[in-house]
């Protein structure tokens, strides 16, 4: 059978660093990039003798987490501990939930060519990071390094169903629930820096079936492209493995950047027995119904919603509220602005264009933008009303957005302002004609495109600041068209 | 003066230090000198900090002249157990594996002894990890028990509870996980108290099994045991399991008396194997509360019989699990000469921790492996529940629940050593309240003929430690027991 | 029930701890007798009772998401076996 005769079928793992200021545990700083092992104390090292204290942020944003994802919310969960040795996991054990998570069964809609799709998300727990090793020029051959600055940061591992059908499902999945975190405000959805990281289970069948093939787990997929590469990879060899009458093997593998491969983990699969038992150390944990319901109160729009009433209320296109809705700063921004601005769709314009440039190019976001919605609906009116040409216009908003001077300031100041007054633009076309009497001729003799050539003369004599609209007008008019 | 100083009681010094007629470095000061005096042959103590005890005693002496006490028992000298973290104090839990280790922070109930003005002599021998109920599995050597140097003071406190019978200290905390504090205390002529379970901190108390383990006074006195849990039972924000309640008053009531209570003793403790002259102490003991106005009522606390192998469960798998830190990473022992990090693990705890510690993680990585949990640790948890039900049963009939602390009294050394089953039956009587988590107290209630003392155990309710002291008081006050002296050197 | 040399070989590699040969003997043994000691549990019928996996009182005490100062990591390194920097140091870790 070709490939196309197989269904792959992919679950997602995700586990999302919460943006709390201290560990799920102790009080250590959750920061990232300090000094190794300067965001340590007794507790997150694993010393004799320590106890761990829960965050209560850390189930604020779980429940939080567990509602936008229409999760069922336990009234009582329960920590486990994991057990394994690793140098990044000081006390031999991870701190985690297991069989009685907080939140259960909710579900993500996701965008697929075929319509809109329904992921269902088995379970969602909370548990503690581990610290890492580190492999660097300190370390001398036949060394590794530990930095337990990360040890007992705060994470939500979000479990799918294996529902996802194709690399572009999960990579659709995939920013869709970053795209949510980040709007909840509990993760800050940098996977680059491992904040928001994503293991994929990927297995194949043959299409029609209903058995799932044996399931592979990948990991170090930090990014949207890798995940892509990743799974698209694996489900060939996977059907490879099976054409050649082989059997795929139940396994870790490592997506290798380099070799755009992914390969075994043998040393992970020596017979993991982790142990699994409930924390003496911490008591179930009760959420009580009136936090649930208070938080639910107090869910912000997510994005999917949001992209639906965008296109509603402000007569967007689809592809627009999208974009516009992607980042909840960018969202908040572009309502701000609205009320401000003569037409929402040239305000989109303007935001996907050369806001987005501009913040592309300071690398930075919307939340550090210093002109203000007023300011940006001052300068698009002044567009509508010809008082400034778009050109000129981008310089203005160039400005804006470095100084936060006033757009009316800045036009002055530079000299942008269109020339509207009739008298002044019909004096300059008679001029214009009356040194072109050749190309006039012609031009009334039917060679037409030379009227380009007289709009051009105008705005050069004009250094371009003549009202492209009144310019028409007025040549159109002398020239007796 | 007459008597020693060291023969006094904490609550007796304390008076004398109020009075003025002592300062706390001349206690501290005697203390060390007994301590010097009686050591070599008890071998209570692995540390002797007397720079720091000296100096807590100066600044104790100095507040008492300058703003007055910080506590009724300011400047009253005390031992530790080596399970409790001292900061820039070596802590070694009595294993190999943390010998050298020094901890950077203090244990929550060693900051309130600190902060009530006790000062602390140093770091008292006990089993490796508190495992064991003898002080034989202490990776440095054995303690002597001082009624009789050939014999065990019991364990794992058995260093504080040697150290207290022996007048080297005037008090002790221990800790007790299937009858740790109660056993040696019964073995040694002192007091021994386990609070219910969430009453006193664990923070920065070496776990063995966090669902049982608990840390208390050790004492030759009823009275200082009261006076010692008032310091140290506090509700902790920093263990999750530590009772969110107000500490009562635990003097208040103490001289309360038993008149009208109804104290239980269940048939299923006075067993086959028990000692004929401890069975004996304990009855006579029962009708000396029966005389002080007390009704006896016979109780079954039906699955008894089912605690040690419950105990023998739980316990180690979450030892299995508490232990799984010492690695040689970050503290303590590092294997040397080893390739490669699983032999660096293999090799450090091979190396760092002892027979005994080894059997116990083995028994709860068995208990708690892949196909196993449902029949071991599921099934003891479950065992746990019917275990906690009989008493809460027996306590809808009764106040209390009395019995022997041990059925047998200190057995000697290198008895019990080889067979492991045997030195756990020794618990068999005090671990059920651990698992129950309730409060016991082990009281001296007289000696065998060969001069061995007997322990009596009080149970109470949750949290009623209050009670479970009046009770053990009102004994006391008519056998005053603690006032003798043992033999030893 | 008796344990197996092989099964206590696995048990100690999964709690890493490397046994002599003699060891791996007497454990065998020991634990066999420990297992056939606490096999009388079977013989309760348990099947309508919840397990106990706390004695406590507490529940769920939260803190409050509130930085608290880091140890120095002088302090935090002081007791390591080996370390290079800040870093505690281990034989290196093959993925
Ligand atoms: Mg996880
Ligand atoms: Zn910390």
């Amino acid at each position: 059978m070709p490939l196309s005769d197989f269904q792959p079928v992919i679950g997602l793992e995700v586990h999302a660093q919460l943006l709390t200021h201290s560990k799920i545990f102790c009080g250590c700083s959750t920061a990232f990039g300090a000094e190794p092992n300067h965001h340590t104390c007794p507790v997150c090292l694993g010393l004799p003798g320590v106890l761990p204290v829960l965050n209560q942020r850390v189930v604020e944003f779980a429940v939080r987490t567990g509602l936008a994802l229409e999760c069922t919310v336990k009234g009582t969960s329960v920590w486990s501990r994991k057990n394994y040795f690793y140098p990044d996991l000081p006390k031999g054990y991870q701190i985690t939930q297991y069989d009685q998570p907080i939140c259960e069964w909710g579900r993500l809609v996701i965008d697929t060519p075929a319509g809109e799709k329904v992921v269902r998300v088995r379970r969602i727990h909370m548990e503690e990071d581990a610290g890492k090793s580190v492999h660097d020029a300190t370390a001398s051959a036949g060394q590794s390094l530990v930095d337990l600055n990360r040890a007992g940061v705060p994470l939500l591992e979000i479990v799918s169903e294996p529902d996802l059908r194709d690399s572009d499902e999960a990579v659709e999945y995939l920013k869709s629930l970053r795209d949510v975190l980040m709007y909840l405000g509990v993760n800050d959805g940098n996977l680059e820096e491992g904040s928001f990281r994503c293991d994929a289970n990927v297995s194949v069948m043959p299409k029609g079936s209903t058995v799932y093939g044996q399931r592979c787990e990948l990991k170090n997929l930090n990014s949207f492209r890798f995940l892509k590469q990743a799974i698209e990879y694996e489900v060939a060899r996977q059907v490879d493995v099976l054409e050649s009458g082989g059997k795929v093997l139940q396994e870790t593998r490592l997506w290798d950047v380099n070799k755009g491969v992914t390969r075994s983990m043998r040393s992970k699969e020596e017979a993991h027995d982790y142990r699994y038992f409930p924390e003496p150390d911490l008591p179930p944990l009760h959420v009580a119904d009136a936090l649930i319901e208070e938080t639910r109160g107090a869910l912000p729009e997510l994005p999917r919603a949001k992209r639906q009433r965008f296109m509603s209320q402000y007569g967007l296109p689809a592809y627009d509220a999208k974009l516009l809705t992607a980042e909840r700063p960018l969202a908040d921004f572009f309502e701000a602005c609205a009320p401000h601005a003569p037409d929402a769709k040239k305000l989109s314009n303007w935001f996907l264009g050369e806001l987005s440039r501009l913040l592309k190019e300071e690398g930075t976001t919307v939340s550090s933008v210093r002109f203000t919605p007023t300011q940006l609906g001052e300068l698009l009116g002044a567009v509508e009303q010809g008082t400034v040409s778009i050109n000129a216009a981008k310089d203005v908003l160039g400005e804006m957005f470095r100084t936060g001077a006033a757009p009316a300031n800045i036009i002055a100041s530079k000299g942008l302002a269109q020339v509207s007054d009739v008298g002044a633009v019909e004096a300059v076309v008679d001029e214009v004609l009356a040194k072109s009497a050749s190309e006039v001729e012609k031009y009334r003799a039917g060679k037409k495109n030379l009227y380009g050539f007289f709009v051009g003369q105008v705005m050069k004599a004009m250094k371009g600041k003549g009202n492209p609209t009144l310019v028409n007008e007025l040549l159109k008019k002398k020239l007796g068209d | 003066m007459s008597q020693p100083l060291t023969d006094l009681t904490m609550l007796e010094l304390a008076a004398a230090l109020a009075a003025g007629k002592v300062s706390s470095v001349e206690a501290t000061r005697a203390s060390l000198a007994r301590i010097a005096q009686v050591d070599p042959k008890v071998r209570a103590f692995l540390r002797v900090d007397e720079e720091g005890a000296l100096r807590a005693a100066e600044a104790s002496d100095a507040r008492r002249r300058a703003s007055g006490p910080a506590s009724p028992l300011e400047g009253v000298p005390l031992g530790l157990k080596d399970i409790f973290l001292t900061e820039g104090l070596e802590t070694t839990c009595g294993s190999r594996i943390l010998q050298g280790f020094v901890p950077p922070y203090d244990a929550t109930v060693v900051r309130l002894l600190r902060e009530a003005g006790l000062p602390l002599l140093g770091k008292l021998n006990m089993d490796e990890f508190a495992m064991g109920s003898s002080n034989e599995s202490s990776a440095y050597f054995p303690t002597h028990n001082p009624w009789d140097l050939s014999r065990t003071p019991g364990g794992s406190s058995g260093g504080s509870a040697a150290a207290v019978a022996a007048r080297e200290v005037f008090g002790a905390l221990g800790t007790d996980t299937g009858g740790s504090i109660r056993q040696p205390a019964a073995h040694t002529n002192t007091v021994g108290l386990k609070p219910t379970y969430g009453r006193v901190s664990r923070f920065g108390v070496i776990a063995f099994a966090s669902s049982l383990d608990q840390v208390g006074p050790m004492t030759r006195t009823v009275a200082d045991a009261a006076a010692l849990l008032q310091v140290i039972a506090r509700h902790d924000p920093r263990d999750s399991t530590s009772a969110p309640l107000e500490t009562p008053d635990y003097l208040a009531d103490l001289e309360g008396g038993v008149h009208g209570l109804k104290l239980g003793v269940p048939r299923e403790y006075f067993t086959d194997g028990m000692d004929p002259e401890v069975e004996a102490s304990v009855r006579a003991a029962l009708k000396e509360y029966e005389r002080l106005g007390a009704t006896l009522v016979d109780v079954s606390l039906p699955h008894t019989s089912h605690a040690l192998a419950t105990y023998y469960l739980l316990a180690p798998a979450e030892a299995s699990s508490n232990l799984a830190r010492y690695d040689g990473v970050r503290y303590g022992l590092r294997a040397r000469d080893v390739r490669g990090l699983q032999e660096l693990y293999g090799q450090t705890r091979g190396q760092g921790f002892g027979a005994e510690v080894k059997r116990r993680i083995m028994l709860g990585t068995y208990a708690l492996s892949a196909g196993y949990y449902d029949a071991y640790y599921l099934r003891a948890q479950k065992v746990r529940t019917l275990i906690r039900e009989d008493f809460t049963r027996a306590f809808q009939q009764v106040d209390a629940i009395l019995s022997p602390t041990s059925p047998v009294p200190a057995f000697r050394l290198g008895e019990k050593v080889d067979d492991p089953l045997s030195m756990y039956l020794t618990d068999i009587l005090t671990l059920p309240c651990n698992l129950a988590g309730l409060p016991g107290l082990s009281v001296p209630c007289g000696f065998t003929k060969a001069g061995l003392p007997v322990g009596l155990q009080v149970l109470g309710r949750p949290f009623d430690e209050a009670g479970v002291l009046r009770i053990g008081r009102a004994f006391e006050r008519e056998h005053d027991f603690f006032r003798r002296t043992p033999p030893c050197p | 029930m008796a344990l197996t040399l092989e099964q206590v070989r696995h048990v100690a590699t999964l709690a890493r701890l490397s046994l002599t040969p003699e060891e791996e003997q007497r454990y065998a043994t020991q634990l066999s007798a420990v297992l056939d000691a606490v096999a009388q549990l079977q013989s309760l019928d348990v099947s309508q009772v919840e397990p106990t996996s706390h004695a406590t009182l507490a529940s769920s005490l939260l803190r409050e998401d509130v930085m608290r100062p880091s140890l120095p990591p002088e302090k935090a390194l002081a007791n390591a076996p080996a370390s290079v920097g800040t870093c505690f140091s281990v034989p290196k870790i093959l993925e």
